[in-house]
């Protein structure tokens, strides 16, 4: 589904991604874990196409598709989502019309059919009735006064709305306590563990993954990827901390 | 009347030809609102493309009226909007100004809010999206007399700007001579948020419909409550359309 090639990515000047090569399948939830400044956020936001994270060279292969030749609404429409370390609050737009708006603008590009404010609705009340927010919290500003939990559920609940093939997930695990991890960690597994969809989460620590198990785990380190193993490696990590197996 | 010069503070930033074509200008629209009443008016400036369209108005709120003006200036290569209000005892006038101008438009809102008598309240608030190389203006005065106390005055004119050539101007101007009061402005002027922006598109939207959706956003809230509240956001969410 997703296949990164030797890819190098700068901000400015300065070299973060230095060759990173990692093949994900569908069916597949794969975790990468690091140390601050190992390149995570700058892997996925390459993978969303932020403006300012230049590829210099390699290549990423999605579903078939050019990704890094995709504008970021192309690459969502393909079916990719990025779900954010720090969702953004946007002061004034409304959820249900940003997903709304956002839904059918894929559907357009796919060659689908709009969904009418009905059908959303319905398909958007599932989706939070399943993460615990109410219909109140969907319908205010995109984020605006959510919590940092609320936010990460927020991202879930579009994701949900979303759904795309592959989703990249970056620290979505950060500023929740323990109750919101489960919420979180199931919505993961409910929207994602399907056979023709994949999930790259990207984590510090390996408390979400004792909810979402990886079938890959990968480190790392510099700009690219040092060490691969499966589940167990997450817990080798957290005995040995980063230096001990990046070194 | 001379026609005015770019010295003169309240034409500072106008189109001193474009006035010109059209002076001398007719008297000024008068409004009155009696005692105790209540009104409320709209008012689209959509001159044609490359047209001039001047709107003047002097507006009297008796003791404890209540007027409500919802403006829009989009249209023309020059538009302008001026009010001149007095306000007597306890009389409360609101004013929700949007300016959205492209390519060389110039667009202004002149406002003059006199509180002449104790007790009035008065509460502007403009929002201005200018692209291009588009110039859209907020002069606003707010004059308290001697002896009108309890005044309470409010100005809140935020501008975006979505291009490097794009301005736009603010000016508050607070004259008081009473003591016992509450006039209140800001001012600011800025662009997209970028992270805001790539979060949208990364859900689907397109860059346009990106930008459309956070600066209907913007502009919105000015229109909530007014009079044909739904042909002053329509009129403002084509014209936006336009300019991203």
């Amino acid at each position: 589904m997703l296949n990164i090639n030797n890819l190098h990515t700068a901000i400015g000047d300065k070299e973060i991604l230095k060759g990173l090569s990692l093949k994900i399948n569908a069916g597949e939830i794969h975790a990468i874990m690091g140390p601050n400044g190992a390149g995570k956020s700058t892997l996925t936001y390459t993978l969303g196409g932020r403006p300012g994270y230049e590829v210099t060279s390699g290549a990423v292969e999605f579903d078939g598709q050019d990704l890094l030749a995709l504008a970021p609404h192309e690459r969502a429409a393909a079916g990719l989502f990025l779900g954010f370390q720090y969702p953004v609050e946007i002061p004034g737009v409304s959820n249900v019309q940003f997903l709304r708006e956002a839904l059918n603008a894929q559907r357009k590009l796919r060659g689908e059919a709009p969904l009418s404010g009905g059908e959303f609705l319905k398909v958007a009340r599932a989706q939070a009735d399943a993460m615990g927010m109410n219909m109140d919290m969907l319908k205010r500003p995109v984020n605006v006064g959510f919590s940092g939990g609320e936010k990460k559920r927020n991202e879930m609940v579009q994701m949900g709305i979303l759904d795309p093939k592959l989703a990249i997930l970056d620290e979505t695990d950060s500023g929740l306590d323990i109750d919101a991890l489960r919420v979180v960690g199931e919505g993961i597994n409910r929207v994602m563990r399907k056979p023709d969809k994949a999930v790259l989460l990207i984590t510090h620590y390996q408390r979400l993954l004792d909810y979402v198990q990886p079938d890959f785990v990968h480190v790392l380190a510099a700009g690219r990827i040092v060490k691969s193993g499966g589940p167990e490696l997450a817990l080798e990590l957290e005995r040995e901390g980063y230096a001990e197996i990046a070194a | 009347m001379t026609l005015p010069t770019r010295r003169d503070e309240a034409w500072r930033y106008a189109d001193i030809d474009a006035v010109a074509r059209l002076w001398p200008l007719a008297a000024p629209t008068r409004i009155n609102v009696a005692a105790g009443d209540a009104a409320a008016r709209h008012l689209i400036v959509d001159a044609a493309q490359g047209a001039t369209e001047i709107r003047q108005f002097a507006i009297n709120l008796d003791k404890g009226a209540k007027f409500d003006f919802h403006v829009l200036a989009l249209g023309g290569a020059y538009g302008r909007i001026e009010l001149d209000v007095i306000l007597h005892e306890g009389a409360d006038f609101n004013l929700g100004g949007v300016i959205l101008g492209n390519d060389d438009q110039i667009l202004e809102i002149v406002t003059t809010v006199n509180h002449v008598e104790p007790g009035a309240t008065s509460n502007q608030t403009i929002r201005a999206v200018m692209a291009d190389k588009a110039t859209g203006t907020y002069l606003g005065k707010v004059a308290v007399a001697r002896g009108a106390q309890h005044t309470d005055s409010v100005q809140s004119f935020k501008a975006m700007l979505l291009g490097r050539a794009a301005t736009a101007n603010a000016k508050p101007e607070l004259e008081i001579y009473a003591d016992d009061v509450k006039c209140a402005h800001g001012a600011a002027i800025g662009e997209l948020d970028a992270m805001g922006l790539f979060y949208l598109e990364s859900r689907g939207l397109t860059p346009a419909d990106a930008k459309r959706l956070m600066l209907q956003a913007f502009v919105a809230g000015v229109f909530d409550g007014a009079e044909a509240e739904e042909a002053l956001q329509a009129a403002a969410l084509a014209k936006l359309g336009e300019l991203v």
